[in-house]
Protein backbone atom coordinates (compact mmCIF):
# COMPACT_ATOMS: atom_id res chain seq x y z
CA UNK A 1 0.00 0.00 0.00
CA UNK A 2 1.37 3.63 -0.91
CA UNK A 3 1.33 6.10 1.82
CA UNK A 4 -0.19 9.10 -0.95
CA UNK A 5 -2.91 7.28 -2.40
CA UNK A 6 -5.13 10.12 -2.24
CA UNK A 7 -2.34 12.32 -4.38
CA UNK A 8 -1.12 10.60 -7.60
CA UNK A 9 -1.38 13.90 -9.59
CA UNK A 10 1.83 15.05 -7.68
CA UNK A 11 4.47 11.86 -7.79
CA UNK A 12 6.64 11.32 -10.19
CA UNK A 13 5.63 9.48 -12.51
CA UNK A 14 8.56 6.46 -13.13
CA UNK A 15 9.07 6.10 -16.99
CA UNK A 16 6.38 8.34 -17.99
CA UNK A 17 7.43 11.97 -18.91
CA UNK A 18 5.87 14.72 -17.27
CA UNK A 19 3.96 17.77 -19.16
CA UNK A 20 6.49 19.68 -18.60
CA UNK A 21 9.80 17.67 -19.92
CA UNK A 22 7.40 16.71 -22.67
CA UNK A 23 6.78 20.56 -23.47
CA UNK A 24 10.69 21.32 -23.33
CA UNK A 25 11.44 18.06 -25.68
CA UNK A 26 8.91 19.55 -28.29
CA UNK A 27 10.49 23.26 -28.07
CA UNK A 28 13.84 20.95 -28.60
CA UNK A 29 12.51 19.99 -31.91
CA UNK A 30 10.96 22.89 -32.77
CA UNK A 31 14.60 24.28 -33.00
CA UNK A 32 16.32 21.88 -34.59
CA UNK A 33 13.81 21.57 -37.46
CA UNK A 34 14.47 25.24 -37.86
CA UNK A 35 18.16 24.92 -38.15
CA UNK A 36 18.03 22.34 -40.31
CA UNK A 37 15.73 24.42 -43.07
CA UNK A 38 18.06 27.12 -42.45
CA UNK A 39 21.20 25.12 -43.20
CA UNK A 40 19.57 23.41 -46.49
CA UNK A 41 18.49 26.26 -47.87
CA UNK A 42 22.29 28.51 -47.39
CA UNK A 43 24.31 25.05 -48.63
CA UNK A 44 21.50 25.08 -51.77
CA UNK A 45 21.83 28.38 -52.58
CA UNK A 46 23.94 30.34 -54.57
CA UNK A 47 25.82 32.94 -53.07
CA UNK A 48 27.16 34.60 -55.57
CA UNK A 49 24.73 34.82 -58.45
CA UNK A 50 21.81 36.10 -55.30
CA UNK A 51 24.53 38.56 -55.02
CA UNK A 52 24.94 39.32 -58.63
CA UNK A 53 21.09 39.38 -59.27
CA UNK A 54 19.54 40.76 -56.32
CA UNK A 55 21.70 42.60 -54.55
CA UNK A 56 23.80 44.53 -57.96
CA UNK A 57 25.02 47.62 -55.87
CA UNK A 58 25.81 48.65 -59.73
CA UNK A 59 22.31 48.42 -61.04
CA UNK A 60 20.62 49.62 -57.61
CA UNK A 61 22.68 52.58 -58.42
CA UNK A 62 20.88 53.51 -62.16
CA UNK A 63 17.48 53.68 -60.74
CA UNK A 64 18.27 56.72 -58.51
CA UNK A 65 17.39 59.18 -57.85
CA UNK A 66 14.34 58.57 -60.50
CA UNK A 67 13.13 55.23 -58.23
CA UNK A 68 12.27 58.60 -55.37
CA UNK A 69 11.63 61.83 -57.45
CA UNK A 70 9.58 59.64 -59.95
CA UNK A 71 8.55 56.25 -58.89
CA UNK A 72 7.50 56.56 -55.70
CA UNK A 73 6.37 60.36 -56.04
CA UNK A 74 3.76 58.66 -58.45
CA UNK A 75 2.82 56.18 -56.25
CA UNK A 76 1.75 58.39 -53.65
CA UNK A 77 0.06 60.51 -55.82
CA UNK A 78 -1.90 57.67 -57.47
CA UNK A 79 -2.73 56.44 -53.82
CA UNK A 80 -3.87 59.63 -51.96
CA UNK A 81 -5.66 60.82 -55.04
CA UNK A 82 -7.63 57.06 -55.07
CA UNK A 83 -7.87 57.51 -51.33
CA UNK A 84 -9.17 60.93 -51.61
CA UNK A 85 -11.79 59.51 -53.65
CA UNK A 86 -12.69 56.25 -52.22
CA UNK A 87 -13.39 58.57 -48.62
CA UNK A 88 -15.77 60.68 -50.43
CA UNK A 89 -17.56 57.89 -52.38
CA UNK A 90 -17.12 55.28 -49.51
CA UNK A 91 -18.93 57.86 -46.97
CA UNK A 92 -21.53 58.69 -49.74
CA UNK A 93 -22.54 55.12 -49.95
CA UNK A 94 -22.68 54.07 -46.29
CA UNK A 95 -25.05 57.45 -45.72
CA UNK A 96 -26.80 55.78 -48.50
CA UNK A 97 -27.17 52.93 -46.96
CA UNK A 98 -28.81 54.18 -44.15
CA UNK A 99 -31.79 56.10 -46.34
CA UNK A 100 -34.73 55.72 -45.59
CA UNK A 101 -35.13 55.73 -49.74
CA UNK A 102 -35.04 52.08 -50.36
CA UNK A 103 -33.35 52.18 -54.04
CA UNK A 104 -30.47 54.17 -52.58
CA UNK A 105 -30.09 51.65 -50.18
CA UNK A 106 -30.10 48.41 -52.69
CA UNK A 107 -27.92 50.59 -55.05
CA UNK A 108 -25.23 51.11 -52.37
CA UNK A 109 -25.67 47.46 -50.95
CA UNK A 110 -25.23 46.12 -55.18
CA UNK A 111 -22.16 48.74 -55.87
CA UNK A 112 -20.56 47.08 -52.36
CA UNK A 113 -21.35 43.53 -53.22
CA UNK A 114 -20.09 44.14 -56.98
CA UNK A 115 -16.80 46.44 -56.22
CA UNK A 116 -15.75 44.06 -53.41
CA UNK A 117 -16.54 40.53 -55.26
CA UNK A 118 -14.36 41.93 -58.39
CA UNK A 119 -10.30 42.09 -58.51
CA UNK A 120 -9.24 45.24 -58.79
CA UNK A 121 -7.28 44.67 -61.95
CA UNK A 122 -10.74 43.85 -64.13
CA UNK A 123 -11.40 47.33 -62.80
CA UNK A 124 -8.88 48.71 -64.00
CA UNK A 125 -8.33 47.15 -67.50
CA UNK A 126 -12.24 48.48 -67.95
CA UNK A 127 -11.64 52.12 -66.92
CA UNK A 128 -10.33 52.50 -70.81
CA UNK A 129 -13.16 51.56 -71.73
CA UNK A 130 -15.35 54.46 -70.81
CA UNK A 131 -15.65 56.38 -73.11
CA UNK A 132 -17.24 54.34 -75.05
CA UNK A 133 -20.23 53.97 -72.44
CA UNK A 134 -20.22 57.99 -72.32
CA UNK A 135 -19.33 59.36 -75.78
CA UNK A 136 -17.28 62.15 -75.53
CA UNK A 137 -16.35 61.87 -71.67
CA UNK A 138 -12.59 61.76 -71.23
CA UNK A 139 -11.33 61.23 -67.61
CA UNK A 140 -9.93 64.47 -66.25
CA UNK A 141 -6.47 64.28 -65.90
CA UNK A 142 -5.20 61.21 -67.97
CA UNK A 143 -3.78 58.76 -66.11
CA UNK A 144 -3.63 60.53 -62.81
CA UNK A 145 -7.40 60.70 -62.51
CA UNK A 146 -7.89 57.28 -64.20
CA UNK A 147 -6.09 56.00 -61.37
CA UNK A 148 -7.49 58.11 -58.89
CA UNK A 149 -10.74 56.75 -60.55
CA UNK A 150 -10.04 52.92 -60.64
CA UNK A 151 -8.39 52.93 -56.77
CA UNK A 152 -10.76 55.56 -55.52
CA UNK A 153 -13.85 53.06 -57.17
CA UNK A 154 -12.12 50.10 -55.24
CA UNK A 155 -11.38 51.23 -52.09
CA UNK A 156 -14.91 52.82 -52.11
CA UNK A 157 -16.34 49.84 -51.58
CA UNK A 158 -14.22 48.80 -48.58
CA UNK A 159 -14.72 52.15 -47.05
CA UNK A 160 -18.17 52.00 -47.46
CA UNK A 161 -18.54 49.21 -45.27
CA UNK A 162 -16.23 50.46 -42.62
CA UNK A 163 -18.31 53.58 -42.56
CA UNK A 164 -21.19 51.70 -42.23
CA UNK A 165 -20.02 49.98 -39.01
CA UNK A 166 -18.68 53.10 -37.35
CA UNK A 167 -21.80 55.12 -37.86
CA UNK A 168 -23.51 51.91 -36.55
CA UNK A 169 -21.28 51.82 -33.75
CA UNK A 170 -22.14 55.31 -32.44
CA UNK A 171 -24.94 55.26 -29.77
CA UNK A 172 -28.55 56.14 -31.13
CA UNK A 173 -28.65 58.13 -27.91
CA UNK A 174 -26.02 60.67 -29.82
CA UNK A 175 -29.35 61.15 -32.55
CA UNK A 176 -32.03 60.88 -30.31
CA UNK A 177 -29.81 63.79 -28.32
CA UNK A 178 -28.64 66.01 -31.46
CA UNK A 179 -32.45 65.63 -32.97
CA UNK A 180 -33.97 66.74 -29.13
CA UNK A 181 -32.18 69.22 -29.17
CA UNK A 182 -33.66 71.03 -32.91
CA UNK A 183 -31.54 69.73 -35.10
CA UNK A 184 -32.62 68.39 -38.59
CA UNK A 185 -31.20 64.77 -39.39
CA UNK A 186 -28.45 66.50 -41.76
CA UNK A 187 -27.50 68.71 -39.51
CA UNK A 188 -27.22 66.47 -36.45
CA UNK A 189 -25.13 63.50 -39.04
CA UNK A 190 -22.77 66.19 -40.24
CA UNK A 191 -21.83 67.55 -36.71
CA UNK A 192 -22.33 65.02 -33.95
CA UNK A 193 -22.72 61.36 -35.70
CA UNK A 194 -20.36 61.66 -38.40
CA UNK A 195 -17.09 62.79 -36.52
CA UNK A 196 -17.69 60.39 -34.28
CA UNK A 197 -17.64 57.42 -36.65
CA UNK A 198 -14.05 58.95 -38.10
CA UNK A 199 -12.83 58.46 -35.11
CA UNK A 200 -14.14 55.00 -34.46
CA UNK A 201 -13.03 54.04 -38.09
CA UNK A 202 -9.46 55.70 -38.45
CA UNK A 203 -7.69 52.44 -37.60
CA UNK A 204 -9.23 50.01 -40.14
CA UNK A 205 -8.95 53.70 -42.61
CA UNK A 206 -5.13 53.74 -42.02
CA UNK A 207 -5.29 49.98 -42.96
CA UNK A 208 -7.13 50.79 -45.81
CA UNK A 209 -4.68 53.26 -47.06
CA UNK A 210 -1.62 50.31 -46.63
CA UNK A 211 -3.90 48.53 -49.15
CA UNK A 212 -4.43 50.84 -51.51
CA UNK A 213 -0.88 51.61 -51.99
CA UNK A 214 -0.08 48.55 -52.30
CA UNK A 215 -3.14 48.10 -55.20
CA UNK A 216 -1.67 51.64 -56.76
CA UNK A 217 0.80 49.08 -58.78
CA UNK A 218 -2.45 48.54 -60.80
CA UNK A 219 -1.68 51.53 -62.03
CA UNK A 220 0.57 49.86 -64.94
CA UNK A 221 -1.98 48.40 -66.95
CA UNK A 222 -3.35 51.69 -67.72
CA UNK A 223 -0.33 52.17 -70.12
CA UNK A 224 2.23 54.64 -68.78
CA UNK A 225 4.47 56.99 -70.01
CA UNK A 226 8.17 57.22 -68.32
CA UNK A 227 7.14 60.33 -66.23
CA UNK A 228 3.82 58.62 -64.92
CA UNK A 229 5.52 55.51 -64.19
CA UNK A 230 5.03 54.20 -60.22
CA UNK A 231 7.22 51.56 -58.17
CA UNK A 232 6.31 48.59 -59.70
CA UNK A 233 6.14 48.92 -63.10
CA UNK A 234 9.94 51.40 -62.66
CA UNK A 235 11.51 48.30 -60.52
CA UNK A 236 10.28 45.96 -63.81
CA UNK A 237 11.10 48.15 -66.38
CA UNK A 238 14.34 49.03 -65.06
CA UNK A 239 15.03 44.98 -64.34
CA UNK A 240 14.32 44.24 -68.23
CA UNK A 241 16.74 47.32 -69.03
CA UNK A 242 19.70 45.99 -67.32
CA UNK A 243 18.68 41.69 -67.73
CA UNK A 244 19.46 41.75 -63.67
CA UNK A 245 16.01 41.48 -61.15
CA UNK A 246 17.73 43.81 -58.47
CA UNK A 247 15.35 46.98 -59.39
CA UNK A 248 12.56 44.79 -58.12
CA UNK A 249 14.03 44.10 -54.87
CA UNK A 250 14.32 47.69 -54.65
CA UNK A 251 11.24 48.28 -55.51
CA UNK A 252 9.87 45.87 -53.10
CA UNK A 253 11.85 47.72 -49.97
CA UNK A 254 10.63 50.94 -50.78
CA UNK A 255 7.07 49.29 -50.85
CA UNK A 256 7.85 48.37 -46.93
CA UNK A 257 9.51 51.62 -46.33
CA UNK A 258 5.63 53.01 -46.74
CA UNK A 259 3.66 50.26 -45.45
CA UNK A 260 5.51 48.87 -42.22
CA UNK A 261 5.36 52.09 -40.76
CA UNK A 262 1.94 53.01 -41.63
CA UNK A 263 0.80 49.36 -40.64
CA UNK A 264 2.74 50.39 -37.10
CA UNK A 265 0.52 53.82 -37.33
CA UNK A 266 -2.94 52.19 -37.47
CA UNK A 267 -1.62 49.44 -34.85
CA UNK A 268 -1.02 51.97 -32.39
CA UNK A 269 -4.11 53.96 -33.38
CA UNK A 270 -6.16 51.10 -32.52
CA UNK A 271 -4.46 49.88 -29.53
CA UNK A 272 -4.99 53.41 -28.14
CA UNK A 273 -8.57 53.42 -28.81
CA UNK A 274 -9.13 49.98 -27.46
CA UNK A 275 -7.42 51.69 -24.20
CA UNK A 276 -9.87 54.66 -24.50
CA UNK A 277 -13.06 52.29 -24.87
CA UNK B 1 -52.99 77.84 -21.14
CA UNK B 2 -51.87 74.43 -20.75
CA UNK B 3 -48.60 73.70 -21.90
CA UNK B 4 -48.68 70.40 -23.02
CA UNK B 5 -51.89 68.31 -24.01
CA UNK B 6 -52.16 64.70 -25.06
CA UNK B 7 -55.27 63.03 -26.25
CA UNK B 8 -56.09 59.76 -26.97
CA UNK B 9 -52.46 58.40 -27.77
CA UNK B 10 -52.01 55.15 -28.61
CA UNK B 11 -48.13 53.98 -29.88
CA UNK B 12 -47.69 49.85 -30.84
CA UNK B 13 -44.47 48.46 -31.77
CA UNK B 14 -45.44 46.00 -34.06
CA UNK B 15 -48.44 44.01 -32.78
CA UNK B 16 -46.97 45.43 -29.13
CA UNK B 17 -49.23 47.88 -28.16
CA UNK B 18 -47.34 49.96 -26.00
CA UNK B 19 -49.55 52.95 -25.06
CA UNK B 20 -53.77 52.20 -25.03
CA UNK B 21 -55.01 56.02 -25.34
CA UNK B 22 -53.54 57.60 -22.54
CA UNK B 23 -55.43 61.74 -22.00
CA UNK B 24 -53.87 63.78 -19.92
CA UNK B 25 -52.56 67.63 -19.73
CA UNK B 26 -49.08 69.73 -18.35
CA UNK B 27 -50.26 73.31 -17.16
CA UNK B 28 -47.82 75.88 -17.30
CA UNK B 29 -45.39 75.67 -14.77
CA UNK B 30 -46.75 73.09 -13.28
CA UNK B 31 -44.21 69.67 -12.58
CA UNK B 32 -45.58 66.27 -13.08
CA UNK B 33 -43.91 63.35 -12.16
CA UNK B 34 -44.73 59.94 -14.10
CA UNK B 35 -44.39 56.53 -12.14
CA UNK B 36 -45.08 52.95 -13.04
CA UNK B 37 -43.05 49.30 -13.06
CA UNK B 38 -40.72 49.10 -15.67
CA UNK B 39 -42.25 48.40 -18.75
CA UNK B 40 -45.23 50.26 -17.85
CA UNK B 41 -44.83 53.00 -20.92
CA UNK B 42 -43.92 55.63 -19.24
CA UNK B 43 -40.57 56.62 -20.91
CA UNK B 44 -42.59 55.77 -24.34
CA UNK B 45 -45.14 58.73 -22.97
CA UNK B 46 -42.47 60.95 -22.90
CA UNK B 47 -40.72 60.30 -25.97
CA UNK B 48 -44.12 61.11 -27.66
CA UNK B 49 -44.00 64.41 -26.41
CA UNK B 50 -41.04 65.43 -28.63
CA UNK B 51 -41.90 62.70 -31.44
CA UNK B 52 -38.81 60.78 -30.96
CA UNK B 53 -41.24 57.89 -31.11
CA UNK B 54 -43.72 58.77 -33.16
CA UNK B 55 -47.37 58.28 -31.96
CA UNK B 56 -49.64 55.83 -33.74
CA UNK B 57 -52.64 57.98 -33.16
CA UNK B 58 -54.35 60.41 -31.06
CA UNK B 59 -52.73 64.10 -30.67
CA UNK B 60 -49.89 65.67 -28.92
CA UNK B 61 -50.16 69.21 -28.50
CA UNK B 62 -47.12 71.54 -26.82
CA UNK B 63 -47.62 75.42 -26.40
CA UNK B 64 -51.20 75.30 -28.72
CA UNK B 65 -49.35 72.99 -31.70
CA UNK B 66 -50.14 69.91 -32.39
CA UNK B 67 -47.07 67.75 -33.33
CA UNK B 68 -48.31 64.96 -35.09
CA UNK B 69 -49.57 67.57 -37.70
CA UNK B 70 -47.28 66.12 -40.15
CA UNK B 71 -47.08 70.27 -41.97
CA UNK B 72 -45.43 71.18 -38.74
CA UNK B 73 -41.97 71.68 -38.56
CA UNK B 74 -40.78 69.13 -35.76
CA UNK B 75 -37.35 70.90 -35.34
CA UNK B 76 -38.53 73.95 -34.94
CA UNK B 77 -40.72 72.11 -32.10
CA UNK B 78 -38.34 70.67 -30.31
CA UNK B 79 -36.07 73.62 -29.70
CA UNK B 80 -38.96 74.53 -27.01
CA UNK B 81 -38.99 71.25 -25.64
CA UNK B 82 -35.98 70.44 -23.73
CA UNK B 83 -34.84 66.66 -23.18
CA UNK B 84 -32.36 64.95 -20.55
CA UNK B 85 -32.29 61.06 -21.17
CA UNK B 86 -31.06 58.58 -18.29
CA UNK B 87 -27.75 57.59 -20.21
CA UNK B 88 -27.13 61.74 -20.43
CA UNK B 89 -26.09 61.74 -24.07
CA UNK B 90 -23.94 63.95 -24.16
CA UNK B 91 -21.86 64.27 -26.89
CA UNK B 92 -18.27 62.96 -26.25
CA UNK B 93 -16.16 64.22 -28.66
CA UNK B 94 -16.96 67.78 -27.88
CA UNK B 95 -15.94 69.54 -24.78
CA UNK B 96 -18.65 70.46 -22.01
CA UNK B 97 -19.07 74.05 -23.77
CA UNK B 98 -19.28 72.56 -27.08
CA UNK B 99 -22.02 70.70 -26.09
CA UNK B 100 -23.75 73.60 -24.78
CA UNK B 101 -23.35 75.81 -27.75
CA UNK B 102 -23.47 73.73 -30.86
CA UNK B 103 -26.90 73.36 -30.99
CA UNK B 104 -27.56 77.29 -30.08
CA UNK B 105 -25.21 78.31 -32.86
CA UNK B 106 -25.94 75.54 -35.41
CA UNK B 107 -29.72 75.66 -34.76
CA UNK B 108 -30.86 79.21 -32.77
CA UNK B 109 -28.21 80.63 -34.79
CA UNK B 110 -26.73 82.60 -31.99
CA UNK B 111 -23.36 84.59 -32.13
CA UNK B 112 -20.62 83.30 -30.73
CA UNK B 113 -20.16 85.55 -27.79
CA UNK B 114 -23.77 84.61 -26.78
CA UNK B 115 -23.53 81.44 -26.91
CA UNK B 116 -20.83 81.20 -24.21
CA UNK B 117 -22.36 83.55 -22.46
CA UNK B 118 -25.69 81.62 -22.07
CA UNK B 119 -23.03 78.27 -21.63
CA UNK B 120 -21.58 79.89 -18.87
CA UNK B 121 -24.93 81.10 -17.44
CA UNK B 122 -26.55 77.64 -17.47
CA UNK B 123 -23.04 75.92 -16.40
CA UNK B 124 -23.25 78.17 -13.15
CA UNK B 125 -26.69 77.69 -12.61
CA UNK B 126 -26.16 73.42 -12.64
CA UNK B 127 -22.44 74.07 -10.72
CA UNK B 128 -20.05 73.57 -13.22
CA UNK B 129 -19.00 76.45 -14.31
CA UNK B 130 -15.23 75.24 -13.61
CA UNK B 131 -15.80 72.39 -15.93
CA UNK B 132 -16.57 74.32 -19.38
CA UNK B 133 -13.37 72.83 -20.91
CA UNK B 134 -13.17 69.43 -19.73
CA UNK B 135 -14.67 66.25 -22.28
CA UNK B 136 -17.59 64.74 -20.75
CA UNK B 137 -15.50 61.52 -20.52
CA UNK B 138 -13.62 63.29 -17.85
CA UNK B 139 -16.36 64.03 -15.53
CA UNK B 140 -18.51 61.47 -13.17
CA UNK B 141 -21.89 60.29 -13.93
CA UNK B 142 -23.80 63.00 -11.81
CA UNK B 143 -22.10 65.92 -13.35
CA UNK B 144 -22.68 64.49 -16.76
CA UNK B 145 -26.72 64.38 -16.17
CA UNK B 146 -26.39 68.67 -14.76
CA UNK B 147 -23.86 69.41 -17.97
CA UNK B 148 -26.89 67.74 -19.97
CA UNK B 149 -29.47 69.88 -18.06
CA UNK B 150 -27.49 72.84 -18.93
CA UNK B 151 -27.06 71.67 -22.59
CA UNK B 152 -31.23 71.48 -22.84
CA UNK B 153 -31.81 74.67 -20.83
CA UNK B 154 -29.43 76.62 -22.88
CA UNK B 155 -32.26 76.50 -25.68
CA UNK B 156 -34.56 78.46 -23.36
CA UNK B 157 -37.41 75.82 -23.64
CA UNK B 158 -40.16 76.21 -22.09
CA UNK B 159 -40.75 72.64 -21.29
CA UNK B 160 -38.44 69.91 -20.04
CA UNK B 161 -38.52 65.98 -20.47
CA UNK B 162 -36.71 64.21 -17.70
CA UNK B 163 -36.54 60.37 -19.07
CA UNK B 164 -35.83 58.90 -15.47
CA UNK B 165 -32.47 61.19 -14.96
CA UNK B 166 -30.88 59.41 -11.90
CA UNK B 167 -31.37 55.89 -12.46
CA UNK B 168 -28.22 55.22 -14.73
CA UNK B 169 -26.26 57.19 -11.44
CA UNK B 170 -24.49 55.87 -8.30
CA UNK B 171 -26.50 56.45 -5.39
CA UNK B 172 -24.28 59.29 -3.78
CA UNK B 173 -24.83 61.39 -7.33
CA UNK B 174 -28.19 61.23 -7.30
CA UNK B 175 -28.92 64.33 -5.34
CA UNK B 176 -26.99 67.09 -7.15
CA UNK B 177 -29.00 66.04 -10.15
CA UNK B 178 -32.35 65.91 -8.13
CA UNK B 179 -31.17 69.72 -6.49
CA UNK B 180 -30.18 71.13 -9.41
CA UNK B 181 -33.77 69.84 -11.17
CA UNK B 182 -35.54 71.07 -7.52
CA UNK B 183 -34.21 74.56 -8.65
CA UNK B 184 -35.77 74.22 -11.99
CA UNK B 185 -38.85 74.01 -11.02
CA UNK B 186 -38.94 76.45 -7.90
CA UNK B 187 -37.65 78.43 -10.85
CA UNK B 188 -41.09 77.83 -12.77
CA UNK B 189 -39.93 75.94 -15.20
CA UNK B 190 -42.41 73.19 -16.60
CA UNK B 191 -41.61 69.99 -16.40
CA UNK B 192 -42.15 65.99 -17.40
CA UNK B 193 -40.55 63.69 -14.96
CA UNK B 194 -40.49 59.94 -15.29
CA UNK B 195 -38.56 58.74 -12.16
CA UNK B 196 -38.92 56.54 -9.47
CA UNK B 197 -37.54 59.05 -7.21
CA UNK B 198 -40.09 58.36 -4.85
CA UNK B 199 -39.41 61.19 -2.52
CA UNK B 200 -38.53 63.54 -4.99
CA UNK B 201 -42.09 62.98 -6.65
CA UNK B 202 -43.86 63.85 -3.52
CA UNK B 203 -41.89 66.90 -2.34
CA UNK B 204 -41.51 68.51 -5.77
CA UNK B 205 -44.28 67.76 -8.23
CA UNK B 206 -47.56 69.58 -8.13
CA UNK B 207 -49.07 66.35 -9.72
CA UNK B 208 -47.98 62.46 -9.74
CA UNK B 209 -49.55 60.10 -12.79
CA UNK B 210 -48.82 56.52 -12.32
CA UNK B 211 -49.47 54.43 -15.49
CA UNK B 212 -49.09 50.76 -15.34
CA UNK B 213 -49.92 47.94 -18.96
CA UNK B 214 -50.03 51.31 -21.24
CA UNK B 215 -53.26 53.31 -18.96
CA UNK B 216 -52.80 55.88 -16.38
CA UNK B 217 -54.58 54.34 -13.53
CA UNK B 218 -53.87 57.14 -11.03
CA UNK B 219 -52.99 60.70 -11.49
CA UNK B 220 -53.40 63.43 -8.82
CA UNK B 221 -51.34 65.37 -6.23
CA UNK B 222 -49.05 63.02 -4.81
CA UNK B 223 -50.61 63.35 -1.26
CA UNK B 224 -52.96 61.37 -2.93
CA UNK B 225 -51.20 59.09 -5.31
CA UNK B 226 -48.69 58.19 -3.29
CA UNK B 227 -49.47 59.17 0.39
CA UNK B 228 -53.20 57.45 -0.27
CA UNK B 229 -53.55 55.68 -3.50
CA UNK B 230 -56.96 54.77 -4.28
CA UNK B 231 -56.19 51.63 -6.62
CA UNK B 232 -54.67 48.38 -5.72
CA UNK B 233 -52.32 48.39 -8.49
CA UNK B 234 -50.89 51.98 -7.46
CA UNK B 235 -50.91 50.27 -3.83
CA UNK B 236 -49.44 46.90 -4.87
CA UNK B 237 -46.49 49.44 -6.83
CA UNK B 238 -45.53 51.59 -3.91
CA UNK B 239 -45.54 49.00 -1.65
CA UNK B 240 -42.71 47.32 -3.86
CA UNK B 241 -40.62 50.69 -4.64
CA UNK B 242 -40.53 52.07 -0.98
CA UNK B 243 -40.25 48.66 1.03
CA UNK B 244 -38.21 46.83 -0.92
CA UNK B 245 -37.50 43.41 -0.08
CA UNK B 246 -40.55 43.55 2.68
Amino acid sequence: MTPVAGNQTAVPSGGRLSPRRRQRIGRGVQYGVLIVVVVVLAALADWGAIKQSFFNGEVAGQGMPTLFTVALRNTVIYTLTGYVMGFAVGLLLALMRQSSVAPYRWIAAGYVEIFRGLPALVIFLMIGSLPLAFPGFQVPGDVYGQAALGLGLVSAAYMAETFRAGLQAVPKGQMEAARSLGMPYLRAMVSIIIPQAIRIVIPPLTNELVLLFKDSSLVLFLGVTAGQVELAKFGNDQASTFANPTPILISGLTYLLITIPLGYVARRLEARQGAAR
Amino acid sequence: MSTVEIKNLHKSFGSLEVLKGIDFTVESGQVVCVIGPSGSGKSTLLRCVNLLEQPTSGQVVVDGVDLTDPDVDIDAARRRIGMVFQQFNLFPHLTVRRNVTIAQERVLKRGRGECDRVAQENLEKVGLLEKLDAYPGQLSGGQQQRVAIARALAMNPSLMLFDEPTSALDPELVGDVLAVMRTLAEDGMTMLVVTHEMGFAREVADRVVFMDQGVIVEDGPPEQVIADPQHERTREFLRRVLHPGV
